[in-house]
Parts: C-alpha cells; structure tokens; sequence
C-alpha cells in the first residue's frame, strides 16, 4: 500500500518526537559521564563540559579495591546462569505438558499459570526467611534458586512446542529405539531453538534488571549485582559527593553493552513470541 | 503392552517435569503457604515486663485487620490503585499506538526507530530511576532548565507531582517492550488479509480498527495483565528517589510498607499479611479481568 507524502512525513516526524523522548535520558547519561563532579551540578546537562570519561571510568573500575568489577561478574553469573537453567527447565516441563496425556496435566498446567500471577516481590519476603532458616541467606544460591523457576517460561514453551514440534517426528524417532531423554535433548530442543532464545533473552534481562529478590537477601557487598551495588554508591552519595559521578559512571558503563545487545538481538525476541506468547 | 512398560511409559512426562516442579513447589508454592501461616501468627512475650522469651501463638487475621486498620498502609493502597488506574491504560494506549505507527506504511526506517524505543528495556528499572532523578532535580536538570527558561517553574518531586514522575520513569522503561509484543503478532498476521481489506476499500484507519486492532487483541490482554501486576508491586522507583524527595515515605506504596516492616521495624507478621495481601490484589485484578476480556469474547 503507498502512502500519501503528508501521511508519511507527520508520521515520521511523529516517531522521531517520540524517538526524542525515550533518547534523551540515555544521551544525557553519556553527557554525564565525561563530566567532573563540578561540572555535572554547573554546567549544562545537554552539552559536553571539560571532557574527562577516561578518568571517570579509572574510578569507577579502581573504586574499594575494584568492587565494581565483581558487581558485574556477579550479575553476569546470576543472569547466564539462572536463564540457562531456568529455560532448560522450562523447555523439558512445556514439553511434557504439549506432547503428552496424562493425568493430572491440566492440574500442573493451571498452577503454573496462577503463578505467572503472583507479583515476584511477594515472594522474596517470605523466601528470605526460608532461606535464612536453612542458612542460605546472603549467598549466591539466595539470588541463583529463585532466578530458576519462570512459569512465563513454561506457558510459552509449552504453546511453541504445540506449534513447532509435530508428532510425527517425535514417533519416528522412537520407532528409531531412540530413548524418551535422547529425543528430547537431540531433536526437540533443536527444533524449539527460536523460542529457547526468548525465553532465555527474557529471563537473562529479568534477572539483569532485579532489584527486589537482590535486595531483600543480600547483606555482604561482595555478592551484590550492579543494580544494588550502584544504589549504594547512589545513597552515600550526600555525604561523599564523588559518589554522584561513580554512579553515573557505573551506570553508564552497565547500560551501554546491555543496550547494545538488545538493540542488535531484536529479532529474536520476536522470534519466539510470534509463535508462542501472544497465541489466542 | 505389558504392565510394567506402560506404567514406565507414564512416568516419562512426570520425569521431564520433575525438575521444574519440584523447585516451583518449593520456591513458589512454599513461600506462599509459609507467607500466609506466618501472617497468621502472633508473637507473645511472657513473664514480668515480657522479658521472660517469646512464644508464637495462632492469631487469626488479626495482622490483617492491624494492616487495613493503618491508615498509612490503606493511604498506600489507594496510591498503587490510583497509579494502576492511570499507568495501566497509559501505557497500553501508548504501547499499542507505537506499534501501529512502526507497522503503517507511513513509517520511514521502523527498524531504526523500534531499536530506539526498545532500548529502556536494557535499563535495570534501578539504574532508569537513578538517571531521570537527576533529571527532576533542580539545579542538575536541562529539562527544569528548559521549563524555568520558559518561565515555568515546577517542581516535580513534590508531593502532588512525585507520583506522575515515576509514571513517567516506568512508562519510559516498558513502553518499548509492550510495544515489542504487539509487533509480533501483528507481524504475524498474513498479508492476504490486509490486501483483502484494501480490496474492499479500506482505508488505513479503518485498516487498524477493523482488522488490526481485533488481531492483535490477545498481545493487548497479556501486556495489560503483565502491567496490571508490575504496577502493583511499586517499589524501586519510590524507593530510589526517596532521598530526592521528601512527598516519599517508607509507607509510600504497599512494597516499600511491607519490606520496611520487614527489615526495618522487625515485625515479620506484619509484613507478611501487608504481602498476602498485595499479591491477592494483583491476583484479584489480573485474573477479573482476564475474566472480564474471556467473557467479552465469548
């Protein structure tokens, strides 16, 4: 269909206004970052003052003996970690709810959808508690355990493989003598690739982005991910005003590679949608 | 087919199963059920002056009865329900108009733009609330700058106005990512039926409200439950710009109430009603009106 020229240029324009808006924070954050602590509160937020990332981004990384750095493989191990276990687990429990009958499915159905429900934060508080009794509080395995289950995660599985995983491939790999572990791990998982892929992006980011579950069971700074440890710096940030420019710095530093790969990874997560999620 | 192999043959499923379900019985289901015994329970202090230990007795509702009786927790509730009432169809109307507009034939480089959209997905809500606070702070602000240029001056971390800047930050953050949503099913929706439309003399806005608006409904019902539920749980922002601004308190949003009462004030029971009962209010919300949209339908 072709489109009048008056139709096209509001539109657009329409978009780049919009494009404006969800860009401008994020400009603003690259500004901030090559800037001294003096001149982030003096001088213009929209415009480059004396230029100093290099050393801004020394301090950041040299801060309390490089805590920084151990923020970041600390989120890194939370987020590759937890979505790859949590997808996997995801995929073997969507697969035995599309492609078997047994008694009881609907049931496990039905409670893994009341939990898609259940607000995340409402869990932690309890969950702290749990955890602290069994002396796991304030560990790795407080913030890994919970990043394992996505229920989200098993509802779309389970639609994608209705979809994309026939039946006729499943039987001739058992005429075959393939055993029921083989055919999973060898064939379907192959075939559900796409929506393995989104699946696991979205937990990668949710975990990525979690504040709450962080927050409620961690107490030693050494564990923290870089959402936490750069509150932190943010809320000491009155009494020692260098704060102000290593949490911009530490943001700024987090962001970019985050962004970029949600940028240039867009296509998979339509991938795995498409067929899955939003399926009537 | 013997016995044995048949009931070997209906363990399979329960094998690929096992594993996520045993940890979502113990990670999801356990909490809940340790959540609601322990809003149930009262802590006693015997001998003289109750220095003589504690002793957790059965209370009833009682801590939910002391939660919807303080009128700071209640002033809490009606805050999350206003921010729902706005936020929600905010950001489902502007979610959905992004994606119409990247989907029309009007659109000039839409890959570009749905990049520049998307992008707040890859800010941890946190590090988004840490960067527009900033932005609404006086003297650091260009957008404050730009308005007092203008001669406005506002302030917009007051008491009237904190709540419409943490609108702004969420819908700043998730808009792209709803918008995401909707363009994959209207991406999947086949090209015979827009040309069919055509055909039949329909032009572009009745292309949206009779064809594409219809067919991209089911996105719309998850985005608005996903919304509904995220909007509740309110927390990070309000606690993040808390030093920012003095309209934030620790009762500002039912979240930020219980985890004080948690953490702060050690009062377990407490928090823990405060929680059943956020996560029954989501519960309640999202699921009338999965309801209400499966009734519509029908």
């Amino acid at each position: 269909m072709r489109a009048s020229l008056r139709s096209r240029i509001l539109v657009t324009a329409l978009l780049g206004v919009l494009a404006l808006y969800f860009l401008l924070p994020v400009y603003w954050l690259l500004v901030a970052s090559t800037k001294s602590t003096g001149d982030l509160f003096g001088s213009s937020g929209l415009w480059f003052a004396d230029f100093r990332l290099a050393e801004n981004l020394v301090n950041v990384f040299t801060y309390d003996d490089g805590i920084y750095l151990r923020w970041v493989a600390n989120s890194v191990l939370y987020a590759f970690v937890g979505a790859t276990v949590s997808t996997l687990l995801s995929a073997a429990a969507g697969y035995a709810l599309a492609k078997f009958a047994f008694r009881g499915r609907e049931t496990v159905f039905n409670l893994v959808l009341g939990g898609v429900l259940v607000p995340a934060t409402a869990l932690a508080l309890p969950l702290y508690l749990m955890l602290s009794n069994v002396g796991l509080a304030n560990s790795y395995w407080a913030v890994l355990l919970p990043s394992l289950v996505n229920p989200f995660g098993v509802y779309l599985l389970r639609i994608y493989t209705e979809a994309a995983v026939p039946d006729d491939l499943l039987e001739a790999g058992r005429i075959d003598g393939a055993g029921e572990a083989r055919i999973f791990f060898s064939v379907v998982l192959r075939v559900l690739t796409p929506g393995l892929v989104t699946v696991f992006l979205f937990q990668f980011v949710g975990i990525w982005n979690n504040y709450f579950l962080p927050l409620v069971m961690l107490s030693d700074p050494a564990l923290y991910p870089i959402t936490l440890g750069l509150t932190s710096w943010q809320s000491f940030a009155d009494r020692q005003p260098e704060l102000y420019q290593l949490t911009i710095g530490g943001a700024f530093v987090s962001v970019v590679p985050l962004m970029i790969v949600t940028a240039v990874l867009q296509r998979f997560w339509r991938a795995g949608l498409t067929e899955g999620s939003v399926k009537g | 087919m013997p016995a044995t192999a048949r009931r070997r043959k209906a363990l399979v499923p329960w094998a690929f199963l096992a594993p996520f379900c045993v940890l979502f019985l113990l990670l999801f289901i356990a909490p809940i059920g340790y959540a609601v015994y322990q809003s149930m329970i009262r802590v006693e202090r015997t001998g003289p002056m109750g220095l003589g230990g504690a002793r957790e007795v059965f209370g009833g509702l009682e801590n939910y009865s002391r939660a919807l009786s303080d009128p700071a927790f209640v002033d809490s509730l009606g805050r999350v329900l206003l921010f729902a009432a706005v936020q929600v169809p905010l950001m489902i109307v502007l979610a959905t108009v992004l994606a119409l507009l990247l989907d029309s034939a009007s659109a000039r480089w839409p890959a570009m733009f749905r990049a520049m959209f998307f992008l707040p997905y890859g800010v941890p809500g946190v590090i988004a609330t840490i960067i527009w606070g900033f932005l609404y702070v006086p003297g650091v602000s260009p957008i404050l700058d730009a308005l007092s240029w203008l001669g406005l001056e506002v302030d917009l971390l007051g008491p009237s106005t904190v709540l419409w800047s943490i609108a702004n930050i969420v819908t700043w953050a998730f808009a792209g990512y709803n918008m995401l949503v909707i363009i994959a099913q209207l991406k999947a929706i086949p090209g015979e039926l827009y040309e069919a439309a055509i055909v039949d003399g329909a032009g572009p806005l009745r292309l949206v409200w009779h064809v594409k608006l219809p067919l991209v409904r089911p996105a719309i019902v998850l985005t608005t439950v996903f919304t509904i539920i995220g909007t509740l749980q309110l927390f990070a922002e309000p606690l993040v710009l808390k030093p920012l601004s003095t309209a934030i308190s620790f009762t500002y949003s039912p979240n930020l109430s219980a985890f004080n009462e948690a953490f702060n004030t050690n009062n377990q029971a407490l928090a823990a009603a405060e929680a059943v009962l956020l996560a029954l209010g989501a519960f309640v919300l999202s699921f009338g009106f999965l309801r209400l949209v499966g009734r519509g339908r029908r």
